[in-house]
């Protein structure tokens, strides 16, 4: 593998990194905090990239269909939270799991239902439907803006949290939520301004990752899953452990992807390494959760051990 | 038995208005899921064929009981346990993947029920484990990849780089692929069955810049594909072969993405048969979209079990033999059409390119690689 090709490839993976980390921080947020388990994450993603397919398909602005998927994801993350899940909080994990996946199950059905099982057509915003050149490879435009809007977002994030008083709140809340609630804090509300914003993230990365994938029922299940794996590498609820697990999953991935087969090649008969390395390759970002709850069962960044 | 006979004829004359024996058929598609839309589109034109001759097949009135198999073998095979055994259908069209169609297959043949996938054609059922009773009207599995090799020779592409997902199915099409390719394979690359993003593959296929690719990306997975590979902007730059990924179930959903793709299939909307201009004409007066050769398939099947009814004279033992005949006489919109001897269709295989023409994404028809063809699983056919 050349080098250009090694760098490409370190770019396909902290692009995949990024788009992780869109639906990794609200996921993280409402876990660590309301220690509420949110099966229907993927399902907002899914709302997002809807919202957004149809409404750029509509009035042909980009940065208005972007405007439509967070406006409707944190509209459904508020209303979902006020209606279902703030009632689920005292209740065990398993009630959660339950509630949460009945969720994925009548959101994928009801998109079924409105918009059919066809798969909506999503077109690339023009300015951004080019590529660029990168010493010879080509590279498309739009996954750098993902990685500009992503890197952004994590910014942004972290000044959030690290800068401001919601965000002192925030972090407090993770570490002792009956405390800052008994200190007069509102913690009710913010519960649910949390879960909305996390709603509102992950329906920004379902409206960007419309142009590249098939927009249908059912696309958020596989890239929830994923998602949990970088929130318990992370430590759960902790951002910055997500940001940085989104990186290492969303590169891992990529490069196991690449490498495994040809490195079995190196090793094993053509057939065996054809079928046994996508395989592996496919087990590669689980098999580096185990290794990480071996050594650090609290994940990499953990938020709740008295750490700033 | 004579009177129902009798009553058979009665209905197909019209002479009196006795009450008709409905033929009860069975069909069973993924309806849904992520495959929802291959199995709407069969029943479709598996329903269309039937309004358009009245609520009738054979000129016997049918009854259409529709089971989801929700792709999963398991529940498909309840499905057809529960047609046979309980609803005491005549025939039962669609079977879905091959997956569903293999699982259901040790019911069906022990019951001696008519079965007519739409959807499949697996290797096994087309060689030693053929069956009098079981027939596909859709293809050989192995058919499509096949032809596609064979037309990358006939073009004279010297180095081609081959994809597809790590199954079952994706290794069956890359090996029917290789069956009638003789130039170099620069790679042959299986991805993660249902991966959404192709980031990594891609930039590997571009640094090892094949003359062609060749893929199968069945539904999302090959909308995915075929729109990465278009914003890598290599769409139009690298010739790309596919079966099963560009037909008229992704189409719309890519549009510009697929301009250039070139697939191998038994059928598309744009052949120009009288008999296709018509049920594509149908089609979208009733539906409002164009047919897939998944809704053509459908509508072969019910235009099959037309002719084979009326065969069989309502002798249920008949209708096996029935369907193996009418075969031949069908006129089928994807153009000739019979069973081979192990059930197959003997068929001509296309190649189609999705072009721009002023402004508008039309499908055309640049060859017929193999015509006729016999899959060469036949042989091993025990069946005469």
């Amino acid at each position: 593998m050349t080098v250009t090709l090694f760098f490409a490839q370190l770019l396909n993976g902290l692009q995949y990194g990024v788009l992780l980390f869109l639906l990794a921080a609200g996921l993280t947020l409402v876990f660590g905090i309301m220690s509420f388990v949110n099966l229907a994450h993927g399902s907002l993603y899914m709302v997002g990239a809807y919202a957004a397919a149809l409404t750029y398909g509509s009035s042909n602005s980009f940065a208005l269909a972007m405007g439509a998927a967070m406006a409707v994801t944190l509209g459904i993350g508020l209303v979902l939270e006020k209606t279902i899940v703030s009632r689920l909080y005292r209740r065990d994990h398993l009630d959660h799991v339950l509630a949460t996946f009945g969720l994925v199950m009548f959101f994928n059905e009801l998109v079924r239902i409105v918009f059919g099982p066809q798969p909506v057509f999503v077109q690339l915003p023009d300015a951004l439907s080019g590529t660029v050149n990168l010493f010879g490879l080509t590279y498309p435009s739009y996954r750098l803006a993902i990685i500009v809007v992503g890197l952004a977002v994590a910014i942004g994030s972290w000044l959030l949290i690290h800068k401001t008083r919601i965000g002192m709140l925030i972090r407090a809340g993770a570490e002792n939520p009956a405390l800052v609630g008994a200190l007069g804090v509102n913690i009710g509300l913010l519960n649910t301004l949390l879960f909305g914003v996390g709603a509102m993230l992950a329906g920004v990365a379902g409206a960007m990752a419309g142009p590249m994938l098939s927009v249908q029922s059912g696309m958020g299940e596989p890239v929830l899953i994923t998602t949990l794996v970088v929130i318990v590498i992370g430590g759960i609820g902790s951002v910055s452990g997500a940001f940085c697990a989104a990186l290492i999953v969303g590169v891992v991935d990529t490069l196991g992807r690449v490498c495994l087969p040809l490195l079995l090649r190196q090793l094993a008969e053509r057939p065996i390494a054809d079928a046994a390395g996508p395989a592996l390759a496919s087990m590669s970002v689980y098999l580096l959760m185990a290794g990480v709850l071996a050594l650090r069962p609290e994940g990499l960044f953990p938020a709740h051990r008295g750490r700033a | 038995m004579i009177q129902r006979v009798l009553r058979a004829a009665l209905c197909a004359t019209a002479l009196v208005a006795a009450p008709c024996e409905a033929a009860r058929i069975g069909l069973v598609a993924p309806l849904s899921g992520p495959q929802a839309l291959v199995g709407q589109d069969q029943v479709d034109g598996f329903l269309l064929a039937i309004e358009q001759r009245g609520g009738k097949l054979g000129g016997q009135p049918v009854t259409v009981l529709k089971e989801d198999d929700q792709l999963k073998p398991e529940v498909g095979q309840q499905a057809v346990r529960k047609l046979i055994d309980k609803d005491k259908v005549d025939a039962i069209v669609g079977l879905s993947f091959s997956n569903v169609l293999m699982a259901s297959l040790p019911r069906i043949v022990e019951s001696g029920v008519v079965a007519i996938a739409t959807n499949a054609g697996p290797s096994p059922l087309a060689g030693a484990q053929c069956k009098t009773n079981v027939f596909s009207v859709a293809w050989q599995n192995d058919g499509a990849a096949e032809a596609m090799g064979k037309f990358a020779q006939d073009r004279g592409i010297k180095r081609v780089y081959l994809m597809a997902p790590n199954y079952q199915a994706g290794k069956d099409m890359l090996a029917g692929f290789k069956r009638h390719y003789r130039g170099q394979v620069v790679d042959e690359v299986y991805t993660q069955v249902n991966q959404p993003d192709y980031s990594a593959e891609i930039a590997q296929l571009q640094a090892a810049a094949p003359d062609a690719l060749f893929v199968f990306y069945p539904g999302g997975m090959g909308i995915n594909f075929v729109k990465q590979m278009s914003q890598a902007g290599l769409v139009g730059k690298l010739p790309l072969y596919a079966v099963f990924t560009v037909d008229g179930t992704t189409l719309p959903s890519l549009r510009e993405a697929a301009v250039g793709t070139i697939s191998g299939a038994i059928y598309d909307a744009a052949l120009d048969t009288p008999e296709n201009r018509r049920f594509v004409a149908a089609f979208q007066a009733r539906f409002k979209r164009t047919p897939s050769l998944y809704a053509a398939t459908g509508y072969d099947a019910a235009n099959l079990l037309d002719i084979a009814l009326r065969k069989a004279d309502g002798d249920p033992k008949r209708l096996a033999a029935s369907v193996k005949a009418a075969g031949g006489e069908l006129k089928s919109v994807r153009g000739p059409f019979a069973f081979g001897r192990n059930n197959m269709p003997l068929q001509d295989y296309y190649a189609f390119e999705t072009t721009r023409d002023s402004g508008k994404l039309v499908t055309r028809l640049i060859g017929t690689p193999m015509k006729r063809h016999v899959d060469p699983y036949a042989a091993q056919c025990p069946l005469p």
